[in-house]
């Protein structure tokens, strides 16, 4: 029972993992651009949560009605103004750039919210658990799950069901004759961006809900959302769904056998992976 | 002639330090079948993709319907009414054949051209519309490069080899769908290698070699021996 237990901790906390993962995945996806300031990005989105709770006085999920639109913005004019000049090309400069920022990220928020753990008050819905079967499971995970789910169904739907969608997917085959359709790549890359940044937001408030975090935390949130994205296989949103749940789950068996294991099970899961299918397990089958 | 819809002034294009294109100048007017024809490599996709914007110019080199566009981006020119069906069809493979028409509509501008004439026009197209682009035969993916050109509604279209590798009775089918397409006072400017079949569909010809225009004038007049000589730079 307790291994059943773990193994559905496990798969509750591959939504977060997915969710940490979906928006990397959509933009290399999309533009051919590897985000090593995502996990930062994550970590701005969880402070900006945490000043408009205490700013405003409200819970964190309302919070996300100034956070989205926020980082969405962010994501725009961060794209427009800088990204879009290192794509095309090259893969070192996008690579550079986005290392550069999560160094000036990380900083910035260390001088404005100093380097001590900070957690988002959630209230009762923290502590509050479900009994499922035989087990008991939080109600937070079981929500962060279903959030994941739907964040993937819709990126999904936005991806294959608009004309939003539409105009990434033809970007990303082919950008020149896009524009040729009137397309402004620029605009498109943007608007890209802007999508993966709203679901970051997402991710920032529920990590900053389900534990502390202080301004360093970006790089491991980066690091498991890259092996997601990897286990799932590229350019496969569900996919990215189930790489983040072996994530969790290789991590939460790794704990268990001993507390010290969790992180190296996850990686040992990960390389296995990649070791054995280097496509990922699911990766996009092109036409 | 009455005002051009198209004009290129002292039109240059590079890539790199290569030059591709000197000096071009060309008129187009309203309603005009022009054909471009020229040995492989003389310029002549070149000469389109300047057009339509995917190789930067400037402002004053390409006009039309009396503004400067040389320096817009490609989706700006779409913008304006330039439509490109791209040597080698160039479809999207990760869009069905009908997710390709649609995006050809993403410049929302009015006119008589939909979903449903272009697939009056190519009946296949509608039998075909769910599967990915790349399971089309190379006929009926040029049918959807083409129809996704029309589906911008465009006041000129460029079509750029569309014989490219199709077999002739392919050729023929598509070359007899030209005159629906142009019929209705579109401008269309016609780059094939094949001189017969551009001469055949087009009132006036410029050749092109090496990057500059060798010979023009209309098709009735200009000759055999004339062509071969703009053509290959040699004496016939
Ligand atoms: N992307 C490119 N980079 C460098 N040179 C090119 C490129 N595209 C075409 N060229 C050169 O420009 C010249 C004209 O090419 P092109 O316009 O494709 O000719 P055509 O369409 O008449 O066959 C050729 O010499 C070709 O080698
Ligand atoms: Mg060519």
């Amino acid at each position: 029972m307790e291994w059943i237990s773990a193994i559905m901790q496990g798969t509750l906390l591959g939504g977060l993992y997915a969710l940490f993962a979906a928006g990397l995945s959509l933009i290399f996806g999309v533009m051919r651009l590897v985000n090593i300031a995502h996990g930062d990005l994550i970590v701005l989105a969880a402070y900006m949560g945490l000043s408009t709770t205490v700013m405003l006085g409200i819970h964190p999920f309302m919070a996300l009605l100034i956070v989205m639109p926020a980082m969405a913005g962010i994501g725009y004019v961060l794209q427009r103004g800088i990204l879009n000049r290192t794509l095309g090309g090259d893969i070192l400069p996008p690579l550079l750039v986005t290392f550069g920022l999560s160094v000036i990220l990380q900083n910035t928020l260390l001088e404005l919210y100093s380097a001590d753990p900070q957690k988002m008050n959630a209230g009762v819905i923290e502590t509050a658990s479900v009994p499922v079967g035989g087990l008991t499971l939080g109600v937070l995970p079981v929500l962060t799950f279903a959030i994941a789910i739907a964040v993937i169904a819709g990126l999904q739907f936005i991806f294959y069901r608009t004309a939003l969608g539409r105009a990434f997917r033809a970007t990303s085959d082919n950008s020149d004759i896009a524009q040729l359709m009137g397309l402004n790549k620029a605009h498109v890359f943007g608007m890209a961006m802007a999508l993966a940044l709203a679901v970051t937001a997402i991710a920032g408030i529920l990590l900053g809900v389900r534990t502390s975090f202080d301004p360093s935390v970006g790089g491991a949130r980066l690091i498991f959302g890259f092996e997601a994205v990897i286990i799932g296989g590229l350019g496969n949103l569900w996919g990215t769904l189930a790489g983040g749940v072996i994530l969790g789950v290789a991590q939460t068996i790794g704990a268990k056998i001993d507390p010290g294991w969790q992180l190296l099970a996850g990686h040992i899961a990960f390389l296995v992976v990649l070791a054995i299918r280097p496509q990922g397990l699911f990766p996009r089958v092109d036409h | 002639m009455p005002d051009p819809v198209l004009s290129l002034r002292k039109l240059d294009a590079h890539y790199g330090d290569f030059q591709a294109l000197f000096g071009i100048d060309m008129e187009i007017a309203a309603g005009e079948v022009v054909a471009i024809i020229g040995a492989n490599g003389a310029g002549k996709t070149t000469l389109l993709r300047s057009i339509a914007g995917l190789l930067k110019n400037q402002a004053g080199q390409v006009s039309y319907q009396g503004d400067t566009i040389g320096a817009l981006r490609a989706d700006q020119v779409a913008q304006k009414g330039i439509a490109l069906v791209p040597e080698g069809r160039q479809l999207f493979p990760s869009l069905s054949v009908e997710e390709n028409l649609l995006i050809g509509a993403q410049t929302g501008r009015a006119g008589q051209w939909s979903l449903g004439k272009v697939y009056a026009l190519f009946p296949i197209l509608k039998e075909r519309k769910d599967q990915a682009s790349t399971t089309l035969s190379g006929g009926q993916q040029q049918m959807v490069a083409i129809g996704r050109a029309l589906m911008a509604n465009p006041d000129l279209i460029l079509f750029d080899e569309i014989s490219l590798g199709l077999a002739p009775v392919i050729i023929k089918s598509i070359y007899d769908a030209l005159p629906d397409i142009v019929g209705d006072g579109m401008t269309a400017m016609i780059v094939e290698q094949d001189i017969g079949k551009a001469l055949s569909v087009s009132s006036r010809a410029y050749c092109l070699q090496e990057g500059r225009v060798s010979l023009t004038g209309a098709t009735d007049t200009i000759s055999r021996d004339d062509i071969t000589r703009a053509y290959f730079g040699v004496e016939a």
